[in-house]
C-alpha cells in the first residue's frame, strides 16, 4: 500500500472538514496542503461541494421526501442525509435530527453503542429510527470517505495515511470509540491526534519553517480552542533536542462542554425576552432563525470598528415576509455584557469555576459545563498545571500561583470575534502581570475554522519522517480502584485506593511495564474496575498506589472478562491471578490487558463497557 | 404569456430580475438582448456556423457577455459571419440554472416571498426590516455561488484611460464617443463581473420549478 496523500480529518462537534497533502508535490517544509470541498446535499435534490460538512445526521420519515431525493453521486438513494441539508431539515423537525454526536461519544455516563440518538421526546410515537453516537460518527466519516473516493477514484481514502482529530480532553474510552468509528467506516489505520496539537501543527506549517524564529527554548504555548460545542486547552513547551527546537505537549485541560453555540443561545434567549416584552411570541422555528440572526449579529458587533447596534430581524415562517417579520436590535453594549462579561469575565488567577450541586432529578442529557466563564476554566487549568514544565530542561521554575504561558495560539470559530480573543489575552496578561511575569504574546496566522483539519493533514505528512513533531505521549496517568484489605466493619465500605497502571507521557507504539500487584479475576464473570485518571501526577509509575482517590478524576468503569477455557485449566468460578499492563497503540489509543502467569495468557480489558 | 396585454408591474419586476441573471450567464441570450436594444429582432437573421449548442470558449467570441480580454482578437475575425446568422440554438441548461438560482435566493434570502408580497400597504420601516433578511441572505447566496467583482478597480468618478484594443465587452463608452483610442473619461459605473459560477448539482427527477416547497407542520 503506497499512499499518495496524507489526509487530516477534523471530526468536529458541529462541523467536520477534510484536508490533504499531496505527497508527490511536497518536499520538506514546502507542503502542498489543501482543504477538500465535500460534496453534500445543500437542499432537497441539490448537491454541492462545500468546505465544511456540518456534523448533523437527519433521519427522515419514509414519506417525507420524494424517492431519490437523497441520492448522492456515489449512491442512488439513502435513508438518511448528512451535512448541510440535515441541518436545514433538522431545524424544522428537531425530533429526527442527530446533533453533537461527538459530545455524546465523549459522555461516559451513557452507552455509546446503544441507539440513543436523537434523544427521545414527548411526542415520540416510537417510529423514529435511532442510531448510537458511534454509528453517527461512523456515518460522518463514511460520508467523507465516499465524497473523497468519488472525487479521487484512483486513490481511495482507505489506502491513504489518515489522521482523525479528537479533543485533547477525550478519555481513553472516547478515543477508542473514535478509532472504532474509523474502522467501521473502512479507515482501518486512521491515527488519532489531539485537536489543540493539530491547531499548532497548522500554525507550524503555515509559517513554512519560520516558527523557529517566532518561539524560543523555554516558551510555553497555551492553545485555546473554542469550537461550536466544546472548549479545549493544551500547553505545549518549546524544548531543545540535539540543538534543534522541538515541541512537547505537557498538559491538556478538562473536557468542557461549552462553546460558540452556548453564546448564540444566550444571545437568542436575551433577544427573545425583548420580543416577548413587545408582545411577540416566537415559535420553535422562529427561535432557530433568531439564533442564526444572533450569530451574525455577534460577528458584526464583535468585529473591529463595529457599529453601536446590529438589527435583528426574525422572519416569519410563512410567505408573508414583510408583514410578519419581527424587528429589534442588539446593541454593542448588550453584547459586551452578555458575551464578553458572561463568558469571558475578568477574574483573578485564583478563581475557579463554580459548580452547583446537581439536583436529584436530571433529564439524561449532555453534561454541559455549569460555569459559563471560560476565563475561570482557564484559571483552573493553569493553576492545576503549575508543575507541568518542572522536569523539562531549560525551563525556569515557576514561582507564581499558576503556570505562566509565554505565547498563546487561538483556534475555533468563536475566536473569529477579535474582541473575545483580545479579552482572553487581556485577562491572561493581567494574571501574568500580577505574578510579575512578562505578558504572553499572540501567535498570529491561524486559520480558525480549518486549522484542525489542515494541521491533521500536516501531521499525517510529518509522521512519514519529514518535519517537526510534537512530542508528549499520553497527557494523563491512569489508575484502577482496588479495595484495601481491612477487617470488615459493618456499615462501612472498605476504603478504596488506586493502583497506577499507565504512567504519564506514554508514546505511541510503546507499552508500560505491568504493575507488580496481582489481582484476582474470576473466570467466566465480568469483572469491572473503577477507573481513574490524573492530569497532574507526572511521577507515578505502574504499581504506585494512591490512597486518596479524591486526587484523581473518575472515568467510566472498565471491564475484564476471562473466558472459561478448560484446555488452559480455567474453569468458571476459578480465581486467576493477573497483573495489569497498559500500552498505547500506533493509532494513539490506550490498550489495557490483564496478563496471567503464563506468557500466553493475555486478556483485553474493555475501556468502553456496554451498560 | 401569449396574451397581447402589456405585463403588469410585478411581472415586469420579475422579468427584469430573470433577464438580469440570464443576461449574465447566457451568452446567447445576452446577444439577443443587445440586438433588441439595437431595434433588431431578438433572434439573428442567419443560423450560426455550427448549429449545435457550441462550447463556452468559442461562444464567448461571438457574444457580448464574456468580459475576458482574451476574446477580443477573435471577435474581430468573427464579426462578419455573425451578422449573417439566422437562428440561435439556446442551451438547454438555461431554465434549470435560472430556477436553481431563484430557489437559492429564496432559500437563503426569502427572495420570492419578498417579491410576491404587496409592498404598498406597509411602511418603509417594515419593508426595510424585511429587506435586511433578503439582503443578508441573497448576498450570502450570491457571494457563495456567483462571486462578483467590479470590472474596474478605480473609484467611480475617477479618470480612466482606455488604450487601443480595450475590451469593449467589459467597458462601455458613452457620451462623446468620437475620435480614436486611447480614450480618456470618467468612470460612471465600475461594472460587475461574475468571477465564477458554482451552482449546486441536481439529482435526477428533481423538480426545479418548485423553488420552495409548501410546508405542512404536523
Amino acid at each position: 500500500m503506497t499512499a499518495s496523500y496524507a489526509i487530516g480529518i477534523d471530526l468536529g462537534t458541529t462541523h467536520s472538514a477534510l484536508a490533504y497533502v499531496d505527497l508527490d508535490l511536497s518536499e520538506g517544509e514546502d507542503v502542498a496542503l489543501h482543504v477538500k470541498d465535500v460534496a453534500q446535499h445543500v437542499g432537497v435534490g441539490q448537491i454541492e461541494d462545500k468546505k465544511l460538512l456540518p456534523s448533523f445526521l437527519y433521519l427522515p420519515h419514509p414519506g417525507e421526501l420524494a424517492p431519490g431525493a437523497l441520492a448522492l453521486p456515489w449512491k442512488a438513494d439513502h435513508a438518511f442525509t448528512v451535512g448541510e441539508l440535515a441541518r436545514q431539515l433538522g431545524a424544522k423537525t428537531p425530533m429526527r435530527l442527530v446533533s453533537s454526536a461527538k459530545s455524546w461519544l465523549g459522555h461516559g455516563a451513557v452507552d455509546r453503542r446503544a441507539p440513543i440518538l436523537p434523544p427521545k421526546t414527548m411526542q415520540d410515537e416510537g417510529d423514529i429510527p435511532r442510531v448510537s453516537p458511534l454509528e453517527a460518527s461512523t456515518r460522518y466519516l463514511a460520508h467523507l470517505r465516499d465524497a473523497w473516493d468519488h472525487a479521487n477514484p484512483d486513490a481511495p481514502l482507505a489506502e491513504q495515511d489518515v489522521v482523525i482529530t479528537v479533543p485533547a480532553s477525550f478519555d481513553p474510552g472516547a478515543r477508542e470509540l473514535t478509532s472504532e468509528a474509523a474502522r467501521l467506516a473502512g479507515l482501518e489505520h486512521a491515527v488519532l491526534l489531539e485537536e489543540p496539537q493539530a491547531a499548532l501543527y497548522s500554525w507550524v506549517q503555515r509559517s513554512e519553517g519560520g516558527w523557529r524564529k517566532q518561539v524560543k527554548l523555554g516558551d510555553v504555548i497555551l492553545v485555546v480552542d473554542l469550537g461550536g460545542g466544546t472548549s479545549d486547552m493544551s500547553l505545549i513547551a518549546v524544548t531543545e533536542e540535539g540543538g534543534n527546537l522541538t515541541l512537547s505537549r505537557v498538559a491538556v485541560g478538562d473536557h468542557i462542554l461549552l462553546g460558540g453555540d452556548n453564546m448564540d443561545l444566550a444571545l437568542a434567549a436575551f433577544v427573545q425576552k425583548k420580543l416577548e416584552q413587545q408582545g411577540h411570541k416566537l415559535d420553535a422555528w422562529q427561535m432557530g432563525a433568531l439564533v442564526h440572526a444572533c450569530r451574525n449579529a455577534k460577528e458584526t458587533l464583535l468585529a473591529d470598528g463595529a457599529p453601536d447596534a446590529a438589527p435583528i430581524v426574525v422572519p416569519t415562517r410563512g410567505s408573508k415576509l414583510i408583514g410578519g417579520s419581527l424587528r429589534t436590535e442588539l446593541t454593542a453594549k448588550e453584547i459586551a455584557e452578555l458575551l464578553v462579561e458572561g463568558f469571558f469575565p475578568v477574574v483573578a488567577a485564583s478563581d475557579r469555576p463554580l459548580s452547583r450541586p446537581r439536583t436529584g432529578l436530571r433529564a439524561i442529557g449532555l453534561p454541559y459545563a455549569q460555569d459559563a466563564a471560560i476565563t475561570r476554566h482557564l484559571a483552573a487549568f493553569l493553576g492545576k498545571q503549575i508543575d507541568a514544565t518542572e522536569d523539562l530542561a531549560g525551563f525556569v521554575a515557576q514561582k507564581g500561583a499558576f503556570l505562566h504561558p509565554t505565547a498563546v495560539l487561538f483556534n475555533g470559530g468563536v475566536l473569529k470575534a477579535p474582541m473575545l480573543a483580545r479579552r482572553i489575552l487581556e485577562v491572561l496578561n493581567q494574571w501574568l502581570e500580577a505574578d510579575g511575569a512578562p505578558p504572553a504574546r499572540l501567535l498570529e496566522g491561524a486559520d480558525l475554522d480549518l486549522a484542525v483539519a489542515r494541521g491533521a493533514a500536516y501531521y499525517a505528512y510529518v509522521r512519514r519522517g519529514k518535519g517537526v513533531r510534537i512530542r508528549g505521549g499520553t497527557a494523563k496517568s491512569y489508575y484502577v480502584g482496588i479495595e484495601s484489605s481491612m477487617p470488615a466493619v459493618p456499615g462501612m465500605e472498605p476504603p478504596l485506593s488506586a493502583l497506577c497502571i499507565a504512567p504519564f507521557g506514554m508514546e505511541e507504539g510503546t507499552h508500560a511495564e505491568a504493575a507488580p500487584q496481582e489481582l484476582g479475576l474470576v473466570v467466566g464473570e465480568h469483572v469491572s474496575f473503577r477507573f481513574f485518571e490524573s492530569a497532574t501526577r507526572r511521577d507515578d509509575r505502574p504499581g504506585t498506589v494512591v490512597d486518596r482517590i479524591e486526587q484523581l478524576e473518575e472515568l467510566p468503569s472498565i471491564e475484564a472478562t476471562l473466558p472459561a477455557e478448560p484446555s488452559a485449566g480455567h474453569r468458571s468460578g476459578d480465581i486467576v491471578p493477573v497483573r495489569l499492563q497498559a500500552a498505547v497503540t500506533e493509532l494513539g489509543t490506550l490498550r489495557l490487558e490483564a496478563i496471567g502467569n503464563k506468557a500466553s495468557e493475555r486478556w483485553k480489558i474493555e475501556l468502553d463497557v456496554r451498560r | 404569456m401569449s396574451e397581447p396585454t402589456l405585463p403588469g408591474f410585478f411581472t415586469r419586476f420579475f422579468l427584469a430580475w430573470a433577464a438580469y441573471f440570464r443576461t449574465l450567464f447566457d451568452a446567447q441570450f445576452a446577444a439577443g438582448v443587445i440586438r433588441l436594444r439595437e431595434g433588431k429582432p431578438a433572434l439573428p437573421e442567419e443560423a450560426p456556423k455550427n448549429k449545435k449548442a457550441p462550447k463556452r470558449a468559442s461562444e464567448s467570441d461571438e457574444s457580448a457577455s464574456d468580459g475576458d480580454g482574451k476574446a477580443s482578437e477573435g471577435s474581430k475575425k468573427d464579426k462578419k459571419p455573425e451578422e449573417k446568422k439566422k437562428e440561435v440554438v439556446l442551451r438547454e441548461a438555461g431554465p434549470e440554472a435560472a430556477l436553481q438560482l431563484l430557489a437559492l435566493l429564496q432559500r437563503e434570502g426569502r427572495f420570492v416571498d419578498f417579491l410576491e408580497e404587496d409592498v404598498s400597504s406597509f411602511s418603509d420601516a417594515q419593508i426595510g426590516a424585511a429587506a435586511r433578511v433578503v439582503h443578508d441572505g441573497c448576498r450570502k447566496a450570491i457571494r457563495e455561488h456567483l462571486p462578483i467583482a467590479p470590472v474596474r478597480s478605480e473609484d467611480e468618478g475617477a479618470r480612466v484611460k482606455l488604450e487601443k484594443g480595450f475590451d469593449a465587452h467589459a467597458v462601455r463608452l458613452t457620451g462623446n464617443v468620437t475620435g480614436e483610442a486611447p480614450f480618456t473619461g470618467t468612470l460612471a459605473h465600475r461594472g460587475w463581473k461574475v468571477k465564477e459560477v458554482k451552482l449546486p448539482k441536481m439529482t435526477e427527477g428533481h423538480d426545479a420549478t418548485i423553488v420552495a416547497p409548501a410546508e405542512v407542520e404536523v
